[in-house]
């Protein structure tokens, strides 16, 4: 496009910069905050060993949010690579083979783009009850052995929701293939596992890498689909968080914000890094 | 076996699809199978679905209970529409400006823009939610800012109390899903060809009249895709209103969640998702068929 710019335009994008980073700015300015309620701004905090970062300090020793902390990485690690494996499969199942359930299959993985995300949560909570108390009434289990809902109801059903992102992602990437290098690869004899891991893989990475990042932020920021998937221990920091916002919420929350960010931002950092030099 | 597998290009394209599919239908087809199936249920004293087969669920959606006529679910989901309309028609007024700045930006700068637009986004939704509490309640930041700003010319401000307000609700509808719009218009935007520019140029049309004849019209993929990721969560969404509306803006999601939880009735709250579904669905098909989209949403 031409460079011709009428300050209109830059204004209006100027004010969508502020009013997206507002509140980026808020968060982090009150992680600094000397008030335990956090409501007004009452001057930096300068308190123990620790200084300005005593709310840093402090939540070093909340269990819970650390614990919410784990819960959140843990399940975003796991979805992320399994919906990143299985849903490069899919990509290139969908891209480069004709079977049966084609057709079908697509329009499956576009159901979770156009259903509000509240209809998949609830399905899948309704599904999991019916199941778990199946399975619990006939094996007659009780007590601690019960099936419920925890970890692994969070960690399948944030897949389902990523897979589709993973599969479109991939797709795009094989959309731009060369075949002729495979083909080349197969006539010089590699076999087609040595061809798919040495010719195919690296080509498509940067669309694996990029569908796996989508699958591991769609996850980090989930809330309505873990909300109905979580059971006692397996809390995430945006259920934890949801739960604090009814009563008081202290700094330590925004701190937790602040070193969120700036982790997110350094990893992306990398992971760009790592994608130029390739 | 391995050389069947080996010729046999279906046997291998539905070995590939197997896990996903098994995937899909597990954990999406059948739970929304499941709940079509409990929404023609009933509640149990207890809380507990009898399955059975009655509209009354859906009948007391569009208002007509045992007790007469009443119209509170319909505002409900009224209500909800409006929002997400208005949300919709508000965040393409944000989007549209800064995907063209950033499309018209030096190529070596994109990028970095583009990346500045998603940093918010890995703050976490609640967290956000919560950033904007601090702004508008009313010894927030924004009051502060007010009052500040009219201090120094000598008025006297009595703070306003932003939140919890329905236009509160609006506001964090915007802030989260602004991205979603601003990703799929820039893709577009970005794709058209320099030279359509030049032509028209040629031909003698003014810049306003290029843009209205020439880019809107060539972006407008883009603002079809990004509609739908907007609208969609926004009809579905019950913690941006639960929070900053102060449980007193009641939305669809709200109404559905409500009814699983504290109401335990699972076969009205799963008649309301049916409900919600069938009208998302409704308009993104319209919308998709009158305008066409695609690749769009693989990019955003």
């Amino acid at each position: 496009m031409s460079n011709k710019r009428s300050p209109w335009v830059t204004l209006t994008a100027l004010f969508v910069y502020v009013f997206l980073y507002a509140p980026v700015i808020v968060l982090i300015v009150f992680a600094f905050n000397s008030s335990r309620t956090n409501i007004v701004f009452e001057g930096v905090v300068n308190q123990g060993p620790c200084g300005p970062f005593y709310w840093f300090c402090r939540l070093a020793e909340n269990d819970d949010a650390l614990d919410a902390a784990g819960n959140t990485l843990i399940i975003a690690v796991a979805s992320a690579l399994i919906a990143t494996v299985i849903g490069t499969m899919a990509a290139l199942a969908l891209q480069r083979y004709a079977f049966p359930v084609k057709r079908a299959s697509e329009a499956a993985l576009y159901i979770p783009i156009v259903i509000p995300e509240i209809v998949m949560g609830i399905g899948i909570l309704v599904f999991f009850s019916a199941l778990f108390s199946a399975i619990n009434n006939t094996l007659g289990l009780t007590g601690d052995s019960r099936l419920s809902l925890g970890l692994g109801t969070v960690i399948v059903s944030h897949v389902a929701f990523s897979v589709p992102f993973v599969t479109l992602v991939v797709r795009a990437r094989l959309h731009g293939f060369d075949r002729s290098l495979e083909e080349a690869a197969m006539d010089l004899g590699a076999n087609e596992f040595t061809t798919f891991r040495r010719v195919t893989l690296p080509i498509i990475a940067p669309g694996v890498l990029s569908g796996g990042l989508l699958a591991f932020t769609l996850s980090l920021d989930d809330f309505i689909i873990t909300f109905f998937t979580t059971g006692p221990g397996s809390t995430t920091l945006p259920i934890y968080v949801y739960g604090l916002l009814r009563r008081i919420v202290t700094p330590e929350v925004n701190a937790l914000s602040t070193i969120w960010i700036l982790t997110v931002l350094v990893v992306v950092f990398i992971s760009q890094r790592l994608e130029s030099r390739n | 076996m391995l050389k069947r597998l080996r010729e046999s290009k279906r046997l291998q394209g539905t070995l590939l699809i197997t896990p996903t599919l098994l995937w899909m239908i597990i954990l999406l087809i059948i739970p929304l199978i499941l709940t079509l199936i409990t929404s023609f249920g009933r509640r149990d004293p207890d809380g507990n679905v009898i399955y059975t087969f009655t509209l009354d669920n859906y009948l007391r959606l569009i208002g007509f209970s045992e007790t007469g006529f009443d119209d509170l679910y319909l505002q409900i989901i009224w209500r909800s529409l409006v929002l997400a309309f208005q949300t919709t028609v508000l965040v393409i007024l944000m989007a549209y400006p800064l995907a063209y700045f950033i499309a018209r930006a030096p190529v070596k700068r994109r990028n970095t823009l583009l990346f500045l637009v998603l940093v918010p986004l890995w703050t976490n939704f609640v967290i956000r939610i919560y950033a904007w509490i601090m702004i508008l309640r009313t010894q927030g930041v924004l009051n502060g800012l007010i009052g500040w700003v009219l201090g120094l010319v000598g008025i006297h401000f009595t703070p306003l109390d932003f939140y919890p307000s329905q236009g509160a609700v609006l506001v964090g509808m915007i802030y989260e899903f602004l991205p979603f719009m601003i990703l799929p218009i820039y893709t577009s935007l970005e794709k058209i060809d320099g030279s359509l520019f030049e032509a028209a140029a040629d031909l003698g049309a003014s810049a306003v009249r290029t843009f209205w004849r020439v880019t809107l019209p060539l972006s407008a993929p883009g603002m079809v895709a990004g509609t739908i990721l907007v609208f969609v969560p926004v009809m579905g969404t019950f913690i941006v209103s639960d929070i900053l509306g102060g449980r007193q803006v009641l939305l669809v999601g709200n109404l559905i969640q409500r009814q699983f939880l504290d109401a335990r009735n699972a076969a009205f709250g799963s008649a309301a998702a049916i409900l919600l579904m069938a009208l998302t669905l409704v308009v993104t098909l319209y919308y998709t068929r009158r305008f066409g989209f695609g690749e769009e949403i693989a990019a955003a």
